[in-house]
């Protein structure tokens, strides 16, 4: 068996390492784009803080991890798939056939379509490339603007002010991370940020950027424009799908089935290029997280090697982002669902939060600002659809007590 | 090779949290259950404790969901361990684990979880009563013990 896995984050790598687990003697292929070992994006911002070198963000530490596997690891871009001749070609010329085929693509950075965007001061924060950018052009005493309060904005906000670089968020929504937090927490998460000296500047449109005597100029909505030195860009992603262009059924991302199989029966999709099944909605979105790129490559691959029952029941769209020190996270339906009762906690003196949403005696959803301990059992709560029965009442009368709930309902009276 | 395991047993518990001070001291240098990897959860209405850590279980989530490698399988104990010098501080493993068992320290930039201190667990070694014990993995009660939450899987467990 010939398999291909266009893609080495995390998503690729687990797929071509579960495949070699299963299938000690197929021929496995994993192709990237980026001149670099498979390295893991989520950790660029911990290297933009000078915590770790370069290799500390590789996906796999050990020096020959692909080769010991027998997995060919190449550096390619991929320019083509041919479905009927199940063959791909690449940006050398060379052709490689396959029997079954992994898209697991990822997403790129995209930019609003304003004049300026493609200044050179302009960069995304994305690859290890734009990192050697940022650490080059983001220093002490720099002006810098951060379009875009999401989670990648968010989580460099601490290593660009770690810097030492006077900054200014330029949000277009009225909060941070908006896809990510309700409108309390979402407006705690600004008041930290502009307490530790970072403007943070909500409901505010960028208009255009020019260049004038060496500085960016910054034209915002109702304000005056702000002239700095460097711009990052951090106003969203969309899927890599070129590829399924004219070829797969697509939406957000490549449509797949509970197989990560994509509309061609020998072609998976998995990560972030992949609209999977979401657990708690029942129906397929891009999360584009790191716990589903890793459920996505496992599966795919089990399924690749002629898995029969290796359905994905779902994976739970959650969140962790760490903020200049304030933490926040976000599970399942935190918006809540029609019907379903709410309980908070709302401490912002102390920048602590908690919402939680039920519907009927169960957690669907959750928001925590300043949580740090048994947080992923929310998860569990979610993911068991726990009957909390009268816990649901302690629970909206104090949400804290999220692991005694879990425990009261999970743990035998007399022991295991 | 036969592995052992952490055998919590509830009912024998008396809330001492003798087990929370020998794991902070044990790990942490300092006896002060904040900083303990085992915690005993108290129920006051019923007169209930419940000891708690991680079962350092199959589906290993938090080993999964980590993108930098630095949570490794334990061969001679088959706990799940943190490599500090690798650990980035990401807190993904945090959220990923359904059991809430691995924690964020703040004062360190990095996450903590039990690793049943290398084979020789200082909770068990503390308990005055019995209630936590580190025993071989088969015995029965292991199985059910596992069970108590871990029909979590997102993904079919043939992942794991």
């Amino acid at each position: 068996m010939k398999h291909i896995i266009i893609g080495t984050g995390p998503a690729g790598v687990v797929a071509a390492e579960t495949l070699r687990k299963r299938m000690p003697e197929a021929d496995i292929t994993l192709i990237g784009g980026e001149p670099e070992r498979p390295y893991s994006r989520m950790a660029i911002p911990y290297h933009l803080m000078g915590n770790i070198a370069e290799s500390g963000t590789y996906l796999r530490t050990a020096p020959n991890h692909f080769r010991n596997l027998d997995i060919t690891l190449l550096h390619q871009h991929v320019n083509s798939i041919d479905a009927a001749a199940k063959s791909i070609s690449l940006d050398n010329g060379n052709m490689l056939t396959f029997d079954k085929l992994l898209l697991a693509t990822g997403s790129r950075p995209t930019r609003p379509p304003l004049e300026g965007m493609d200044l050179p001061g302009v960069v995304s924060c994305w690859t290890l490339a734009d990192a050697r950018k940022i650490i080059a052009g983001a220093n002490a005493g720099d002006d810098v603007v951060l379009m875009g309060a999401g989670f990648i904005g968010c989580i460099i906000l601490e290593a660009l002010a770690q810097r030492g670089v006077n900054l200014t968020v330029v949000e277009m929504e009225n909060r941070m991370v908006p896809r990510m937090m309700d409108d309390q927490s979402g407006g705690l998460l600004k008041q930290w940020c502009q307490s530790k000296g970072v403007t943070v500047l909500t409901s505010t449109r960028v208009k255009c950027i020019t260049e004038e005597k060496g500085k960016l100029v910054v034209e915002l909505e109702g304000r005056e424009p702000l002239k700095v030195n460097l711009v990052i860009c951090a106003t969203g992603v969309r899927a890599n799908m070129e590829l399924a262009d004219g070829l797969l059924d697509t939406n957000h991302g490549i449509l797949v089935n509970e197989r990560l199989q994509t509309s061609h029966p020998d072609i998976y999709a998995a990560g972030d290029v992949a609209e999977g099944k979401d657990f708690s909605t029942g129906g397929y979105s891009v999360q584009a997280i790191q716990p589903t790129a890793v459920e996505h490559g496992a599966l795919a691959a089990i399924n690749m090697a002629g898995g029969e029952d290796a359905l994905h029941r779902g994976s739970i769209n959650m969140n962790v982002l760490d903020t200049m020190g304030l933490i926040s996270a976000s599970f399942g339906l935190w918006q809540g669902v029609d019907g379903g009762d709410s309980a908070a906690l709302d401490n912002p003196q102390r920048y602590r939060y908690i919402n939680l949403q039920f519907e009927d005696d169960r957690l669907v959803g959750a928001n925590a600002l300043g949580l740090t301990q048994h947080v992923g059992v929310l998860r569990g709560l979610i993911q068991n659809q726990t009957r909390l029965g009268k816990w649901k009442h302690k629970l909206m009368e104090d949400p804290t007590r999220i692991m005694e709930a879990y425990l009261a309902q999970h743990v035998p009276r007399h022991g295991p | 090779m036969l592995m052992k395991s952490l055998y919590i047993n509830p009912e024998k518990c008396t809330g001492c949290l003798q087990c929370e001070m020998a794991c902070s001291f044990e790990n942490e240098g300092v006896f002060n259950p904040a900083r303990s990897r085992i915690k005993v959860f108290t129920f006051h209405d019923a007169g209930r404790f419940v000891p708690y850590t991680c079962t350092q279980c199959d589906e290993a989530w938090c080993m999964k969901a980590c993108p930098v490698e630095a949570i490794v399988l334990n061969a001679a104990t088959g706990s799940k361990d943190i490599i500090n010098d690798r650990c980035v501080g990401c807190k993904v493993c945090t959220i990923a684990c359904p059991f809430g068992t691995v924690n964020y320290n703040s004062a360190s930039g990095k996450v903590i979880k039990c690793d049943l201190c290398g084979g020789n667990p200082q909770c068990a070694q503390a308990c005055p009563t019995g209630a936590i014990t580190y025993i071989d993995a088969d015995a029965t009660g292991l199985e059910r013990m596992r069970l108590w939450a871990t029909k979590t899987d997102t993904a079919h467990h043939a992942a794991a």
